[in-house]
């Protein structure tokens, strides 16, 4: 495996979880999924978009790493819109108690 | 290279039914899945098994890997016979939906050819006008005083790229990244036109990076607090002591106030990952016994059993 162009640059980068809003289209793009996919997630719920309509829908950084799970879990457990809902509902209920078990010393 | 059996990997017989393959497939994807399961390993689990059911829920592909398997054990070196066309463009579903995909082993790709998400970029190259590159998606690893100091950092990383006759393959990349101060495990940092190079004059995508912090010998994170467990010595537990505690930023005093009991915490207020407001560093109380292996250790030990001779530690557990 070669690596043909290799100049290094730093590249500007911003802190996706509190520097940034996607629209849609970008949160399409950065998921790499269909439109159609995520306002299913969002007409379950699991996406939760500021503004009125798909067109000025904002959604707030931390959607990337939610949408991205409930991407892999649709396709790869090949769930659809509601389960995958579901699996995310669960999943934040196990966070929530795996860091009340850490508050009360059980960690 | 060695051979993969994708019967096994899925703990099917040879012979198993379209209809198997996937029970199988769905079972083992459920227990293995890396964003639901606390196995070790999962990931690399996950993977073995997505790649065996890409194979072999695909009828062409399954064929060909019969065709394949019948003259090979599972861990047996192979290497693809004369004339196997690894090129061959197979109709089944493309790799993953999004990029969810994962790198395929060699011996997928020797067998089915790289296919590593280049559908779309080699589909849009058709289109009329400029046509935006994709974003992509890599995981980086940094260490907990990266994340508490912030700064420059030089990451490496394997990310998809067309060669020369347009085929996806996995690259080499290096990169230098501003790591910004106080960044916690699971955060994403975009970098802007690091993304796929844009087609026909259109701009390139965004490079999103996945930050995971490396596991730490002594340091335990919780979103922006960080946790230490800290050996005192039973007396300075019991009569409270200054003591001096590493955190991932420099060392600090602790007072240990007297009569603190092993497994509590204290709390240096705004030590944990630097943030507005920073997190909090707990130092977790263990006791730690002096082992009693001299004459005089053991007289100690003798001295403290008569002081303390109504002690009970027992106590809780009596009916």
């Amino acid at each position: 495996m070669v690596s043909t162009s290799n100049h290094r640059s730093l590249a500007t980068c911003v802190l996706v979880e509190e520097q940034v809003q996607f629209s849609l289209i970008e949160l399409t793009q950065a998921c790499r999924a269909d439109s159609e996919q995520l306002v299913a997630l969002v007409n379950e719920g699991a996406l939760t978009p500021i503004g009125d309509g798909p067109q000025r829908w904002r959604f707030a950084g931390v959607t990337l790493q939610r949408a991205r799970t409930a991407l892999r879990l649709t396709h790869d457990l090949e769930l659809n819109a509601p389960g995958a809902a579901l699996v995310l509902d669960l999943l934040d209920q196990i966070d929530t108690l795996r860091a009340r078990l850490r508050r009360v010393g059980g960690d | 290279m060695d051979f993969k059996d994708y019967y096994a990997v899925l703990g099917v017989e040879a012979t198993a039914t379209q209809e198997e393959v996937k029970r199988a497939y769905r079972k083992l994807a459920r227990k293995y899945h890396p964003d639901v399961s606390k196995e070790p390993d999962a990931e690399a689990r996950f993977k073995d098994v997505a790649e065996a059911y890409e194979a072999l829920n695909d009828a062409e592909k399954r064929a060909a890997y019969d065709e394949i398997g019948k003259r090979h054990k599972q861990g047996e070196a192979f290497s693809p016979p004369p004339g196997w066309d690894s090129g061959f463009e197979f109709s089944g579903r493309g790799g993953a939906g999004g990029d969810g995909g994962y790198e395929h082993s060699d011996f997928f790709e020797s067998l089915f050819g790289r296919q590593a998400g280049g559908a779309r970029s080699r589909g849009a190259q058709g289109a009329h006008g400029p046509v935006t590159g994709q974003d992509h998606h890599a995981k980086v690893q940094i260490d907990l005083l990266d994340s508490y100091r912030g700064g420059q950092r030089s990451i490496s990383m394997r990310v998809p790229h067309p060669d020369a006759s347009g085929r996806m393959v996995m690259q080499e990349r290096q990169l230098d990244v501003n790591i910004p101060k106080g960044i916690r495990d699971g955060q994403h940092l975009r970098l802007a036109g690091q993304g796929e190079p844009g087609h026909s004059g259109g701009p390139a995508g965004d490079l999103y990076l996945e930050i995971g912090i490396a596991p730490d010998a002594h340091f335990r994170v919780d979103g922006r607090d960080v946790y230490l467990d800290l050996p005192v010595a039973p007396w300075e537990a019991a009569l409270g002591a200054s003591v001096t505690v590493p955190t991932p930023d420099g060392n600090v005093q602790l007072t240990v106030p007297p009569n603190s009991s092993a497994g509590r915490k204290l709390r240096l207020k705004g030590k944990g990952l630097p943030s507005t407001p920073p997190g909090d560093l707990y130092a977790v109380l263990q006791l730690a016994l002096p082992p009693a292996d001299t004459q005089a250790a053991q007289a100690g030990y003798r001295e403290m059993e008569k002081a303390f001779a109504g002690f009970q530690p027992r106590r809780t557990l009596e009916t």
